[in-house]
């Protein structure tokens, strides 16, 4: 089944009198499952085209279809609650709060959808990337690898149908780069659809399909071998 | 969002910089605080004068000279009104029906000496009604009488502490104290009453017949030349004679004052009741007017709220993007930011109030210290308006910073250094 259906996705920033084009015109699918890897230079506008599949951001013009249903010009709220409940951001400089546990971390997103249970799910969040032994530590006393793979966690633990990473191993030295794909791995083995913005080769090499932009457009898309 | 969920992380938010909800909570803890001290202490001082004044006695009325020009309690006021009462007014008013008694008194300080002691009291010239119209009692030996003041007697009573400072545990009937240089006997000692009026305590004091106090101490004349008296305590049979009593008083101090129809009296008469009337209307004048100034505190307080939250709000703006990326809406975090101005200004107030409560029981010891045997007293009224001010405070205050915090970008936000 089709996840997300991009059709002539466009976003125009005005900065002053000037315009710039962050997208012209992206259109894509991506299927239910699938992990994708979307490269290109700076500048590109990956990081424009992942703000919006995850609903940080609107197209100026466009449609978007999340799952069937047309998200493209949905309020701040509404927006908010796909964030909250659809997808699951991981990002280059994590983005966790310093002064809170892991715990606390991971909890966040169940905390703003009201949901029950908070303790086993937030626990079973953290298992799920072997961090349950860490949970009350606060993320200065957690390595750069322990830390993303506790974001890892916060963005599994409202059960999203996507993980968005953006650039997820920027920030982290070989040993935990290979961990934090290797888990990213395992979640879409498991049925979640992962998309990944990275500009390393041997990173997209390891996901399914290499979507490729260069100033706002879409110049490859390929199934990797 | 669920409320209390929400009030707790706005209280860990606080926590986890304590140092600085401290400073901020200053503010409103000094605001609320003063103001509650000023109430307590107020409420406190209208209870203390209107209990002393109740135990005088009801069913007396206060006949003292007026200026017929001035407005209100201002017409009685010492010295700005012409001295014109006499003892013959006195013996007239005691002639009206339901009268029981009259006793005119004069007041002044005198330096009072046993021996090698001297010590200041208040003297009171007067006559044997005076021991039941301001209710006291003997402890030892007698009151002036009838003759004492026919004769100009060289006598005086003793209050019970000015008997204590003077004499100690000796007797003090029959010994010769000196009064402006002049030689008086002991006759007799008040029992010990408590309270006090005007700031003096009721047991500091002497009595001397009114007699010997305008011939040989203090002489004041009235405009026709003849001795004046300061007021006079008319005792009423009862409650239902006052009106009657006032009335005719009036009536017979008009004719012998020869004031025309047209013309204000010169003279007042306050009943023990509007005098605790007007004495509780100061005081509650007095405490709010002073409240209301101390509220500028709590203005200031509220500033710093706001100071303080905006600040917060800036250094937090890395922290409410994430917030946002992870599905908070925007009244998610107006919540958490006013909650956290709220819970800031609630305990602040709380904290407050027990700072305010202390400050009036401190207040309360030093005045009883000082003579006068004050209680500060904390109403729940007072209570519930200051917890109910300090939350206002919190919310007004957070509201602003709360609302820029709302209206983050979260991408924006999250690339906030």
């Amino acid at each position: 089944m089709v996840m997300i259906e991009l059709e002539n996705i466009t976003k125009i920033y005005r900065m002053g009198k000037v315009e710039v084009p962050a997208l012209r015109g992206i259109t894509l699918n991506i299927k239910q499952g699938e992990m994708v890897a979307i490269i290109g230079a700076s500048g590109s506008g990956k990081s424009t085209l992942m703000n919006i599949i995850g609903f940080l951001d609107k197209p100026t013009v466009g449609r978007y279809m999340l799952e069937g249903v047309d998200v493209s010009r949905l309020s701040d709220n509404k927006l908010a609650e796909l964030r909250n409940k659809k997808v699951g951001f991981v990002f280059q400089t994590f983005n966790l709060l310093p002064r809170a546990s892991a715990l606390s971390n991971v909890e966040l997103p169940l905390i703003y959808s009201g949901s029950g249970q908070k303790r086993k799910r937030t626990m079973e969040a953290l298992e799920r990337v072997g961090l349950a032994a860490r949970a009350k530590h606060k993320p200065t006393e957690l390595s750069g690898g322990e830390q993303q793979r506790v974001a890892i966690a916060r963005a599994l633990v409202n059960n999203p149908a996507l993980i968005l990473a953006d650039e997820p191993t920027g920030n982290l030295d070989s040993a935990a780069t290979a961990e934090i794909v290797s888990i990213f791995c395992q979640l879409n083995r498991d049925g979640i659809t992962v998309v990944i913005v990275t500009h390393e080769a041997d990173i997209a090499n390891q996901t399914q399909r290499i979507i490729c932009l260069l100033d706002g457009k879409v110049i490859s898309d390929e199934k990797v071998t | 969002m669920k409320f209390i969920e929400s009030f707790v992380i706005a209280i860990r938010s606080l926590a986890a910089n304590k140092l600085r909800s401290a400073l901020t909570m200053l503010g409103i803890i000094i605001g609320v605080g003063s103001v509650i001290a000023i109430m307590a202490g107020g409420a406190g001082m209208e209870n203390y004068v209107t209990s002393t004044l109740e135990d005088l006695g009801t069913d007396v009325l206060y006949v003292t000279p007026a200026n017929p020009d001035a407005p209100g309690a201002a017409a009685m006021a010492p010295g700005y009104a012409t001295a014109n009462l006499t003892l013959d007014d006195a013996e007239a008013i005691a002639r009206i029906p339901s009268v029981l008694g009259v006793a005119p008194t004069n007041e002044n300080f005198v330096e009072l000496t046993f021996g090698d002691e001297s010590i200041a009291s208040v003297i009171e010239g007067t006559t044997p009604e005076f021991i039941e119209a301001m209710g006291y009692e003997m402890a030892s030996g007698q009151f002036i009488s009838e003759r004492n003041v026919a004769s100009r007697d060289m006598v005086v009573v003793l209050g019970s502490k000015t008997a204590e400072d003077l004499f100690g545990d000796e007797d003090p009937v029959g010994q010769k104290v000196k009064i402006k240089g002049k030689r008086f006997t002991v006759i007799g000692v008040l029992a010990l009453k408590g309270g006090s009026m005007f700031g003096f305590s009721m047991d500091e004091m002497v009595i001397v017949p009114i007699t010997t106090y305008q011939a040989r101490l203090f002489t004041m004349r009235t405009p026709s030349g003849e001795d004046a008296v300061q007021s006079i305590a008319v005792m009423v049979s009862g409650p239902e004679a006052m009106d009657n009593v006032e009335a005719d008083i009036e009536t017979t101090l008009r004719k012998r004052h020869r004031i025309d129809e047209d013309e204000k009296d010169d003279f007042a008469i306050v009943s023990m009741e509007q005098m605790i009337g007007v004495f509780s209307d100061i005081t509650g004048i007095v405490s709010i007017f002073l409240a209301a100034i101390a509220s500028i505190g709590l203005l200031v307080a509220s500033i710093g709220i706001m100071n303080i939250m905006l600040v917060s709000v800036t250094e937090r703006t890395r922290e409410i993007g994430i917030r946002k990326a992870v599905g908070a809406k925007r009244r998610d975090i107006l919540l958490q930011f006013l909650l956290e101005a709220a819970a800031l200004s609630l305990v602040g107030g709380g904290a407050g109030i027990a700072f305010g409560w202390t400050l009036s029981l401190a207040m309360s010891i030093i005045a009883t210290l000082a003579g006068f045997p004050l209680q500060a007293t904390l109403s729940p009224l007072h209570v519930i308006l200051a917890v109910g001010v300090s939350v206002f405070i919190g919310l007004a205050s957070g509201i602003y910073p709360a609302m820029r915090a709302a209206r983050l970008n979260p991408i924006d936000a999250l690339h906030y250094e």
